[in-house]
């Protein structure tokens, strides 16, 4: 095998899944569950390897070379073209696949972790109908993700990105025979949908500027186009990106869907809306860093909506009972972290944190999902408790992410949120207080959840308690593998300030842009002594809501009712998600209905009153108009000639006297009127015939 | 002595006064005998003109006209009893069926 094998058939690792999909749609029904798991769960085994063998033989080339494109064919060969700044350009949209330091990351986060989770499945689908049916969904959402991650423009990434939006309504209406689940689908598409808007806005005036598309051609445009920081053009075109990635991600404001999300199977929370799908807006904001950098206040605006995405998210979290709500909004909040990252120029640490993050994320909500089956299908939390020692793997796990969620070192969350945090510190200190917050309430809400899950006193029903188990392999070795990620998966970017190299950062560096300007802007870096302080703070806040938690959850169980009690409107709001869902249904939703409603009215009113029954009525009032010149003007032309005739013959008539003396007068006259004229005419006199 | 302008003189004359008969007089049967009378003039007309020509021909034709006007006045008087049967009149002024 040539040494460049993987890396010239990167093409093939969208398709493997692409092909179990298929397969699924055609003979899937007649398939036994082992027969499916052959075909989905070995397809993205393949997938994973192939992915595994390309980042490998990437790694191996010189950073310099690191990247690799495989075209397949030209999809959008539309041509010459002059941009908006008058350039010529030639735009040239292919189905191609680029790997790069950035998509290699994505790579082997959604195919490990995809992976992964499909063999979770097997075990936790395996009573479930429609089991060919959720494979196969998942299997077309793995090529779709793929297609996102490995395109090498960005009209092939929003192939992907739509795919994947698609896969997830499919998939959390997986069982649409319950109302609530076909909503929540619907809700998520559209919600999407509007970000999508954004983002395809962000598209066109991208190509008029650029007049290209293609990653490896965007940078040497903007380059060449000569952009000044602060372009408005670039701010425009970063704004309507970040729109989509609104949508996508779940930030403020069109994160709505993603709580209600959580009425999918758990391996879907866990595959689409924490490891992969959300994270697409971060990839994609990521990759076009390059634009965004010369974007000041669109990065500006993306930083605080970030920060303030996860503060807002954290408090629901603090409240919630149902346990995969509480990780559906702390999965928000995770990812206003990732956008406040971003947008204050840590591109490396917000792809390290997505990494982390899809780790023991990813953990939570499958072990939530052991939880659950162990549970028979309980997901409130306060009828659980004191399962530590019933279901001891899935608890163990749990805790695992747990403490690697709340960054306590040196897991895993700890290192990727504390690059996060530093960055935010020296740029905009003001959300650094804001994310410092919110990782105090990510540890105090994590640990809630665990005490009133894992420990305390049994609040479990009777009838539950007696099937409570652990679960079967096919899911407790993925837990086990995650937790293994979750504590060594922030080694690979270990900070220099604590005596590592930071290779995950180098790993990226290529990837980000380095527009002149915006290089000499950054401050020159002192010395770490700000970073120690920064990460003693973080770790002091996380054990702060430890202990608050354990103080409230396990020591005084009953203190939490009375703090609600007394802050009934704090409590209230904070449950009810701060009302956002019945406002947007005011504000939106209702008027959408409302607009329907009348353009409904108009159908009916004018252009079936006006159009349809008025060229009937028209048609009936010219018929009437002609009837009446018919009867009127045709027959009374007739009537007229036939009376003229009758008038005429009036003085004809009295000829006709019947006595036969006026007839013999009126021959006699006649001869002699002839005769008269006859001798006139002839010259005869009475003189030429008498002698 | 006498000439042809003696002879048409008569003809003429006798030709007006049966016109002014047909037109003017009430009974049909009176008005039939203006007819012969104007059929005479004819003939007394052409006899004149076969004298003064010297052929026979006039004469010849004459003979015909006085055939001709028996006939004629059987069928008049035929019509005319057909008439008073139906109508029992033989005045002109009261044979007007055929009026408007």
């Amino acid at each position: 095998m040539p040494s460049e094998y993987f890396l010239a058939h990167i093409w093939l690792i969208p398709l493997f899944p692409l092909l179990g999909a298929a397969l699924m749609l055609l003979i899937g029904r007649r398939l036994p569950n082992s027969g499916v798991n052959v075909i989905c769960v070995g397809s993205v085994f393949l997938a994973m390897i192939y992915a595994f063998g390309a980042v490998i033989q990437l790694i191996m080339r010189p950073v310099a070379q690191r990247v690799a494109e495989v075209v397949l064919f030209d999809w959008v060969p539309a041509g010459a073209m002059h941009t908006t700044a008058g350039h010529l350009a030639n735009f040239n949209a292919q189905w191609g696949m680029l790997l790069d330091p950035l998509s290699a990351v994505m790579l082997c986060v959604v195919t490990g972790v995809g992976f992964l989770i499909h063999v979770y499945s097997t075990g936790y689908m395996g009573h479930e109908g429609g089991y060919y049916r959720f494979f196969g969904y998942l299997n077309l959402f793995m090529f779709s993700m793929l297609t996102l991650v490995l395109g090498n423009n960005l009209l092939l990434l929003f192939v992907g990105w739509e795919g994947v939006g698609l896969c997830s309504y499919l998939l959390i209406g997986f069982y649409f025979l319950r109302k609530s689940a076909s909503d929540a689908g619907k809700k998520a598409f559209i919600v999407n949908r509007i970000g999508d808007a954004g983002f395809i806005l962000g598209l066109f005036l991208l190509v008029g500027t650029l007049g290209t598309l293609r990653f490896t051609e965007i940078g040497p445009a903007i380059e060449a186009g000569g952009f000044a920081v602060g372009s408005g053009l670039m701010t425009a075109i970063a704004f309507l990106l970040f729109v989509g990635a609104t949508g996508k991600s779940a930030q403020i404001p069109l994160y709505v869907w993603l709580p209600d999300a959580m009425e999918g199977p758990t391996p879907v929370s866990a595959l689409i809306h924490a490891a992969t799908m959300v994270t697409a807006g971060v990839y994609m904001v990521t990759r076009m860093n390059a634009v965004f950098q010369l974007a000041p206040l669109a990065m500006a605006v993306m930083a605080t909506i970030g920060a303030v995405t996860a503060i807002f998210a954290g408090s629901m979290a603090l409240v919630q009972n149902d346990i995969k709500r509480v990780l559906a909004y702390s999965t928000v909040s995770q990812l206003g972290y990732m956008f406040l990252a971003l947008g204050v120029g840590a591109f490396t640490a917000g792809i390290f944190h997505l990494m982390t993050h899809a780790f023991f994320k990813a953990l939570l909500f499958l072990g939530s999902g052991s939880v659950i089956h162990a549970m028979s299908g309980e997901q409130d939390m306060r009828k659980m408790g004191a399962l530590w020692s019933k279901i001891p793997v899935t608890a163990r796990t749990f805790l695992v992410a747990t403490i690697a969620i709340s960054g306590i070192p040196p897991l895993a969350g700890f290192v990727s949120k504390d690059a996060i945090l530093g960055a935010a510190f020296n740029a905009r200190p003001l959300l650094w207080v804001v994310g410092f917050i919110t990782a105090g309430m990510t540890a105090f809400y994590m640990f809630r959840l665990v005490n009133m899950t894992f420990f305390g006193e049994s609040r479990v029903p009777h009838d539950v308690e007696h099937h409570i188990h652990e679960s079967p392999a096919s899911m407790t070795v993925p837990l086990m593998i995650l937790a293994l990620l979750s504590i060594v998966g922030g080694w690979i970017g270990w900070p220099e300030s604590l005596g590592g190299s930071d290779h995950f950062a180098r790993f990226l560096d290529p990837v980000i842009a380095k527009h002149a300007e915006v290089v000499a802007a950054v401050p020159e870096k002192g010395g770490f002594g700000a970073d120690y302080a920064l990460m003693t703070a973080s770790v002091l806040v996380a054990l702060f809501g430890i202990w608050l938690a354990r103080r409230l959850y396990l020591q005084h169980p009953d203190v939490p009712e009375r703090i609600a009690e007394r802050w009934s409107g704090v409590y209230r709001l904070l449950y009810n998600k701060y009302y956002v869902d019945q406002i947007y249904d005011a504000m939106f939703v209702n008027r959408t209905k409302d607009l329907a409603t009348a353009l409904g009215a108009f159908d009916r009113g004018v252009i079936n009153g006006l159009g349809v029954d008025g060229v009937g009525w028209l048609t009936r009032t010219v018929s009437q108009v002609s009837m009446v010149w018919d009867s009127w003007i045709v027959d009374g032309l007739v009537n007229l000639a036939a009376r003229i005739a009758w008038i005429l013959s009036i003085p004809v008539r009295m000829l006709q006297t019947g006595r036969v003396g006026s007839y013999a007068l009126f021959i006699v006259l006649g001869v002699m009127v002839g005769l008269a004229y006859y001798l006139r005419v002839s010259g005869i006199t009475l003189h030429s015939i008498l002698p | 002595m006498i000439s042809i302008g003696h002879y048409l003189f008569l003809s003429v004359a006798m030709v007006l006064i049966g016109v002014v008969g047909i037109v003017t007089r009430r009974n049909v049967i009176i008005i039939l005998m203006s007819v012969e009378l104007i059929l005479n003039a004819v003939n007394i007309n052409l006899v004149a003109f076969s004298r003064l020509v010297g052929s026979v021909e006039g004469q010849v034709f004459a003979i015909f006209i006085i055939t001709d006007a028996a006939a004629e006045a059987a069928v008049g008087l035929g019509i005319i009893i057909a008439f008073f049967r139906n109508r029992e009149t033989v005045l002109a002024d009261e044979m007007d069926i055929l009026k408007w």
